[in-house]
């Protein structure tokens, strides 16, 4: 077995803020923005997590509009790949 | 189910998706019949059956690649986007991962397990309270279908190939069915699954494809060739229709296009007489969802949103998020126009559980409406705190009902200033100067208009209570129905003072009720002064038309006039001739 990676679990906590929600668009640009990165990315919405890199994992969190999700990431560019995400719910995935 | 007789025209009512009226002979799209069965494959076949899922996925996102490039061109990039997502999902690796593994663990042919797998994810979302995510279960299906299509080596049938002008009804249809449609070939389409949000319903829209959709179990209804009438602007499906039946859906037809070249020309123009009097024309609404058409149809905000579809759809008080979120919606939708929430015009027994069933002899004289809200005080404040909190952008206005005098309005005022102090106290913005109305429709109110109008930012008629408060006429009332008459020289004169009090005092006043869609009145309206008009979105472009042929000096004379006759009769035979004079005979009084 190699060493453990010097890597810890990075967190965020935000709030869904376009409209719609994280439906199918949203959906495809977060896997889109997730699949750039080494890093294991997954959301989590109360108690379901997603995997941040598939599709159809993600449009099941059902993210609705304010409701809240935790950005995780544990991996090489882990900071990264959080703060790339949260900047796409904070932009509201480009609505309006 | 028995099929209809044919000489009986039975009518389908499903949702509006995409308007116009077309007529012409259904043709039946089964996709559905497609079964796939579970079939054992040897541990030697197991590499074939792989590659065959994996070329299969390459074929087909090549497929969904090339409807997105034909949307992008004939439609616009944006809508192109959502077959992004179906290539995402084609490309999902944890779907494609748990199909190869199971190809592998339990020795099954691809496309058995494909749809087994696509199944679960499709059940969690079926689960989901957010109708717009249902609805991307089409969508998922969509991309499914067609890689099955391809795994089973059975070619797609698309509808380009479809050539004489018919009407398609199908149980289902994809965004990539829709984006091969020939306008000249398909008229238009029916599909008993989809919502109005559906991205099927948007496209049709886009393309000019009249399609109604969600009509439950219509193609079981329906045989292959028969001849069909598809409203799309009213969400309905007529077969078999009859000689008269025919007739007169071809004048609908022929209507509906005449107002939609109308509207697009008049969509844009403001509501302004020849003379430069601006008038403001909005919708009525009583859904968030109402506003696109509101907008669609040249709306300038909207004159009176009736929140009481929020609690009048369920069983228990809406919260305060949940009304948040409808408010906001609107607002943005509308946005940088302006929305108007008129408090829940309700009997009190539907605020407060613990009052029970109310028996009230005279419920249009009980206790409703703002009654019923100052007594709630604390529910009251649940909905203007949803109110305040969705003004933030500075385009919601208030406005209380069934104010009957100024001590009423000022209490209402202090608990909006409460809920306002909440507010700041949890920090949470909100428009500080939000404008202040009320809706003048008990008579008292017209009466005592300079008062009130001191106390508040504007004023907006309701003629259909004030006509029922004045005459003391429940027009639920057939036997009495007749004496409803909005023409009544006695209501015309409370409209005039409540005008000219609001403008006395520096506010504005508009109208809301019925008479503001009625062509007869609109010169009249104008002349009395009034400054905005709310109606129902479809009747905006008529009243526009009227608003920009008049002459505000023109208009005030005649107002003046009208307003010196002494009989129903009379206002009724003036207007009538006057608007004859205007614009020729073919239009009738709505409000008789």
């Amino acid at each position: 077995m190699l060493a453990k990676k010097d890597s810890v679990l990075v967190e965020k906590k935000i709030q869904v803020v376009n409209k719609l929600g994280l439906h199918a668009r949203p959906a495809a640009m977060l896997v889109q923005k997730a699949s750039k990165f080494k890093s294991d990315i997954k959301l989590q919405k109360e108690d379901i997590e997603a995997n941040a890199k598939s599709i159809l994992s993600v449009m099941m969190l059902a993210a609705e509009v304010e409701s809240f999700v935790i950005i995780k990431a544990e991996g090489e560019d882990e900071e990264q790949a959080v703060e790339a995400i949260a900047k796409l719910f904070e932009e509201r995935f480009g609505e309006e | 189910m028995k099929k209809p007789n044919k000489q009986v025209c039975v009518i389908y009512r499903g949702i509006p998706a995409s308007p116009g009226v077309v007529i012409a002979k259904a043709f039946l799209l089964d996709r559905e019949s497609i079964q796939v069965t579970k079939e054992k494959i040897e541990e030697n076949e197991v590499t074939k059956e792989i590659l065959k899922f994996k070329k299969a996925l390459s074929d087909t996102k090549e497929e969904v690649l090339k409807i997105k490039e034909k949307v992008a061109k004939r439609i616009d990039p944006d809508h192109a986007k959502i077959f992004e997502a179906q290539v995402m999902i084609l490309e999902d690796g944890l779907i494609n991962d748990a199909v190869i593994e199971k190809i592998k663990q339990e020795k099954s042919n691809a496309e058995f397990v494909y749809r087994k797998v696509i199944e679960q994810t499709i059940t969690t979302l079926s689960a989901s309270k957010d109708e717009y995510l249902r609805e991307r279960i089409m969508d998922i299906n969509a991309v499914a279908n067609r890689l099955i299509y391809n795994l089973l080596g059975i070619k797609h049938l698309t509808l380009e190939s479809i050539n004489s002008p018919v009407i398609l009804v199908a149980k289902s249809l994809s965004p990539g069915d829709v984006v091969h449609m020939k306008k000249e070939s398909i008229l238009g389409f029916a599909t008993d699954m989809g919502g109005g949000t559906s991205h099927v319903a948007l496209l049709a829209k886009s393309m000019g494809i009249p399609a109604v959709v969600g009509l439950k179990n219509f193609f079981d209804h329906i045989q292959d060739k028969q001849n069909i009438i598809l409203d799309g602007t009213k969400g309905e499906v007529v077969i078999c229709p009859d000689e008269q039946t025919l007739k007169e859906y071809e004048k609908r037809k022929k209507y509906i296009l005449q107002k939609t070249v109308e509207l697009s020309e008049l969509k844009s123009l403001p509501a302004e007489t020849s003379d430069g009097r601006r008038i403001e024309l909005s919708a009525n609404i009583e859904l968030p969802l109402d506003v696109d058409s509101a907008i669609e149809y040249g709306a300038e905000g909207v004159g009176l949103f009736r929140t009481e579809y929020l609690y009048i759809a369920r069983a228990d008080f809406p919260t305060e998020e949940e009304q948040y979120k409808a408010y906001s919606e609107v607002a943005q939708k509308v946005y940088p126009e302006s929305v108007i929430l008129r408090t829940f015009d309700l009997g009190g027994d539907k605020f407060d559980r613990h009052t029970g069933d109310l028996y009230e002899t005279n419920p249009f004289l009980g206790w409703r409406a703002i009654r019923a809200c100052l007594d709630l005080p604390e529910m009251f404040k649940i909905q203007l705190r949803a109110m305040l909190k969705a003004s933030a952008k500075k385009n919601v206005k208030i406005m209380f009902p069934m104010i009957s005098e100024v001590g009423e309005l000022k209490r209402a005022k202090a608990i909006l200033n409460e809920a306002k102090e909440e507010l700041r106290r949890k920090k949470i913005p909100f428009d500080e100067d939000i404008p202040v109305g009320i809706m003048v429709e008990i008579p008292s109110a017209a009466l005592a208009g300079d008062a009130l109008a001191k106390e508040c930012d504007f004023f907006s008629i309701g003629t259909n209570d004030l006509i029922q408060y004045t005459l003391a006429v429940d027009r639920g009332n057939e036997k009495i129905a007749y004496l409803f008459q909005g023409f009544h020289p006695a209501v015309l004169k409370l409209i005039k003072q409540t005008i000219d009090a609001a403008h006395n005092n520096g506010i504005w006043a508009g109208l809301c009720g019925e008479m503001a869609a009625d062509p007869l009145a609109t010169p009249m309206l104008v002349g009395m002064g009034v400054d905005e008009l709310s109606t129902s979105a479809m009747a905006i472009p008529e009243i526009k038309k009227i608003i920009r042929s008049i002459e505000f000096e023109d208009a005030k004379k005649h107002a003046q006039e009208v307003l010196k006759l002494s009989t129903i009769e009379d206002v009724k035979k003036f207007l009538t001739e006057d608007y004859a004079k205007r614009f020729g005979k073919e239009n009738k009084n709505k409000l008789t």
